[in-house]
C-alpha cells in the first residue's frame, strides 16, 4: 500500500474505517500502519505525540484482527486506531502528563476509559502531548516540546489536550481521548477544527486519569465529526465503582440523538458571551451557525446568563486548590523524578518537586496552597465554592427555558506560538466561555463552524443541562449536516 | 486593595507547597501571587450571604463496598517505577536518628 492508498484510508472517518474493517476491505494492521506512517512524516513538526508505540500498536492490530475475524469484536469502532492523552494511564506505556516529574513513569494499571476502548478492540497508537498536568491553554507548557497547529504551524493547537486534537486534525489518529477540566477538550478542538465532547461530570470514569482538579476533570472524545465522537463517547462511558464520583447512568445511548432535526429545540445565546473581548470573526461565525439552526426549525433567542465575569476567578481558585492537593503525591519517592542531591527527606521532597515541575504548575500549586491555608480558606476557597453554587443556579435558570446554550468556545482563534505564556492572567481570560461548564458539571461540545480570514478554524460551543448530552448532539449533528468537512492544508486531499 | 505578599507568607507557602524557590523565584512569585489574588478578590463584589459552599454539583453519597482485595501482587511492577528501592521497599533518606 503506497502513500496514495494510505491517504485514502486516513481520510476516512473513524466509523467509515470501522465499517470497512468489518467488511474485510481494510485490515486493522493496514489502517494502523497508515497512521504510524502519517505520524512518522508529520510528527517531527507537529509533536502531537509524547510516546508512539509502533510495536505495541502493530501487535495489537494483529490480535484485534483475529478477534474481529472470530466474531468476538463487533463494535463500530473495532480495529480503529486511537491516540490517548498522556494523563490517562495505559498499562505498559509511559504516562508523563508532559512533566519532567513523571518523565519515566509507567502505570501498572489501565485507566477505565482506556480499558473500555481496549475492550471494544481499539488499537492504541500512543500517548499525546499536552500542557504539563493539563494546566494551560496552548500545549506550550509541555516538558517534551510544544505541539503545533496542523492548520498553521506558527499557531498553537490550544490546550491542554492540544496533542490529541492536533493528531486527529492531521490524520495521525482517527479519534483520540482528551480530558477537560476547564475547556481542555473544547478549546483545542475549536482551534484545530475538530469535534470534541466533554460529557456530564461522572459519565466517564476518572479512574486512571492523573488528577488535576478532581471536581472538574472529565475525560471525553475528540474526532473528525459528531458521529465519530458520539460512538467514542458511548464506548468510554461506564459506571465504575473505582471512581466514587462515577454516576450510574442508564441513558448512555447517545447515537439515537444523531438525527437531522432540530424542530422545536430551544436554543439560548447568552448576551454575556458576545460582549467585549470576542473576536468579531468568531462572533460572526457563531451567530451564523445559530441562524442556520434557526432556519432548520430551532427556536433561538438571546438571554442574560449572568455571573460570567465571576466564573474565571471562581474556577481558578477551586482548580488551583484541588491541584495543590492532588499534586502533593509527586514527591520523588514512589515514581518519577528524584533530585540528584539533597540533605534529608524533607529537602528531597522540595528539590525533587522544584526541579520536576514547570513554572505554571508551581504557580498553581503555590496559589492553591495559599487559598487553602488557615486564615485564607474562608476568604478565598469557601468564597469560590459559594460562587460556584450561584453559577450552577444561573445555569439551572437558563435550562428551565432552553435545551441548548449556544456560543463561542473561545474569544479568538488559535494564537501564535510564543505569545501566551508571558501573561498568565490574560491566558486564563481566554477560558471565559468554557470554565463555567466544568463548575456546573455540564456536558458541552465544540463543533467546527467556520474559519477566520487567516484560515484558522472557529468552534461552535453547545452546552447542555446535566445528563442532556442528547440535546447538544442533536444540535451539533443537524448543524454539521449543513456544511462540508474541512481538513487542514497539509492533510486535505 | 492590592495584595502585598510578604517574605513570611512566601516562605510559608513554600513549606505548604513543598517547593524550594531561589531568591529570584521568590520575588517573582510574590509579584505573581499578589496580582493573581487581586484578580481573585473580584469575587468579593459578589454577595454570597446565605449561600452554602458547593463542593459537588450533584448530590453525592458515600460509596461503600466490602474491603476485599481485588488486585494481585504487583509489588515488583510498582517498585520498577521507584527512583530508589531496596529489599522490596521504597528507599528514602534516613528519617530517624
Amino acid at each position: 500500500m503506497g502513500e496514495k492508498g494510505n491517504e485514502s484510508i486516513l481520510h476516512l472517518t473513524a466509523l467509515e474505517l470501522g465499517k470497512r474493517i468489518k467488511a474485510r476491505e481494510i485490515g486493522v494492521a493496514e489502517a494502523t500502519r497508515a497512521c504510524l506512517e502519517r505520524i512518522r512524516s508529520a510528527d517531527g513538526e507537529l509533536r502531537s505525540f509524547i510516546t508512539v508505540d509502533e510495536a505495541g500498536a502493530l501487535a495489537a492490530a494483529d490480535a484485534v484482527q483475529g478477534r474481529i475475524d472470530a466474531g468476538e469484536l463487533t463494535h463500530p469502532l473495532a480495529g480503529v486506531p486511537v491516540a490517548i492523552k498522556d494523563n490517562i494511564c495505559v498499562k505498559g506505556l509511559p504516562a508523563t502528563c508532559a512533566s519532567k516529574i513523571l518523565w519515566n513513569f509507567k502505570p501498572t494499571y489501565q485507566a477505565q476509559a482506556a480499558q473500555n476502548l481496549l475492550d471494544i478492540g481499539a488499537v492504541v497508537l500512543g500517548k499525546t502531548n499536552m500542557d504539563e498536568f493539563a494546566m494551560g491553554s496552548t500545549t506550550e507548557t509541555s516538558a517534551f516540546g510544544i505541539t503545533r497547529n496542523p492548520w498553521n504551524p506558527d499557531r498553537v493547537p490550544g490546550g491542554s489536550s492540544g496533542g490529541s486534537c492536533a493528531a486527529v486534525s492531521s490524520g495521525e489518529a482517527f479519534y483520540a481521548l482528551g480530558s477537560d477540566t476547564g475547556g481542555s477538550i473544547r478549546q483545542p478542538s475549536s482551534f484545530c477544527g475538530v469535534t470534541g465532547i466533554k460529557p456530564t461530570y461522572g459519565t466517564v470514569s476518572r479512574y486512571g486519569l492523573i488528577a488535576y482538579g478532581s471536581s472538574l476533570d472529565q475525560i471525553g472524545p475528540i474526532a473528525r465529526n459528531v458521529s465519530d465522537c458520539v460512538a467514542a463517547l458511548e464506548a468510554i462511558s461506564s459506571h465504575d465503582k473505582k471512581d466514587s464520583t462515577s454516576v450510574d447512568r442508564e441513558d448512555l445511548d447517545f447515537s439515537s440523538a444523531l438525527v437531522d432535526d432540530v424542530g422545536g429545540l430551544r436554543i439560548g445565546i447568552p448576551e454575556d458571551y458576545l460582549g467585549e473581548g470576542l473576536d468579531p470573526e468568531v462572533k460572526k461565525a457563531v451567530l451564523a451557525a445559530a441562524d442556520t439552526l434557526e432556519k432548520k426549525g430551532a427556536k433561538v433567542e438571546r438571554f442574560s446568563l449572568s455571573l460570567v465575569e465571576y466564573a474565571i476567578p471562581c474556577y481558578y481558585t477551586i482548580a488551583m486548590a484541588e491541584a495543590s492537593s492532588n499534586l502533593s503525591r509527586f514527591d520523588g519517592v514512589k515514581y518519577g523524578y528524584r533530585a540528584a542531591d539533597y540533605d534529608g527527606l524533607h529537602q528531597m521532597y522540595k528539590k525533587s518537586r522544584s526541579e520536576g515541575f514547570g513554572p505554571e504548575v508551581k504557580r498553581r500549586i503555590m496559589l492553591g496552597s495559599f487559598v487553602l491555608s488557615s486564615g485564607y480558606y474562608d476568604a478565598y476557597y469557601l468564597k469560590a465554592l459559594r460562587t460556584k453554587s450561584l453559577v450552577k443556579q444561573a445555569f439551572d435558570r437558563a435550562f428551565a427555558k432552553y435545551d441548548v446554550i449556544l456560543g463561542p468556545v473561545a474569544p479568538t482563534t488559535a494564537p501564535e506560538v510564543g505569545k501566551s505564556l508571558s501573561d498568565p492572567l490574560q491566558m486564563y481570560l481566554g477560558d471565559i466561555y468554557t470554565i463555567a461548564v466544568n463548575l456546573a458539571g455540564l456536558p458541552a461540545m465544540s463543533v467546527p463552524c467556520g474559519k477566520d480570514p487567516a484560515g484558522m478554524p472557529i468552534g461552535l460551543h453547545l452546552i447542555g443541562d446535566c445528563y442532556k448530552e442528547r440535546n447538544i448532539i442533536r444540535a451539533a449533528y443537524a448543524y454539521e449536516r449543513t456544511r462540508a468537512a474541512e481538513l487542514p492544508p497539509g492533510f486535505a486531499a | 486593595m492590592a495584595n502585598i505578599i510578604s517574605d513570611e507568607t512566601i516562605e510559608y507557602v513554600g513549606i505548604l507547597a513543598k517547593l524550594e524557590l531561589s531568591d529570584e523565584e521568590k520575588e517573582a512569585a510574590k509579584q505573581d501571587m499578589g496580582k493573581m489574588l487581586d484578580y481573585f478578590d473580584q469575587l468579593n463584589r459578589l454577595d454570597t450571604t446565605g449561600v452554602e459552599p458547593m463542593s459537588h454539583v450533584f448530590p453525592v453519597h458515600n460509596v461503600f463496598r466490602e474491603d476485599i482485595v481485588q488486585n494481585g501482587d504487583d509489588r515488583d511492577e510498582i517498585l520498577a517505577n521507584a527512583p530508589k528501592k531496596k529489599n522490596g521497599a521504597f528507599m528514602v533518606p534516613k528519617t530517624v536518628e
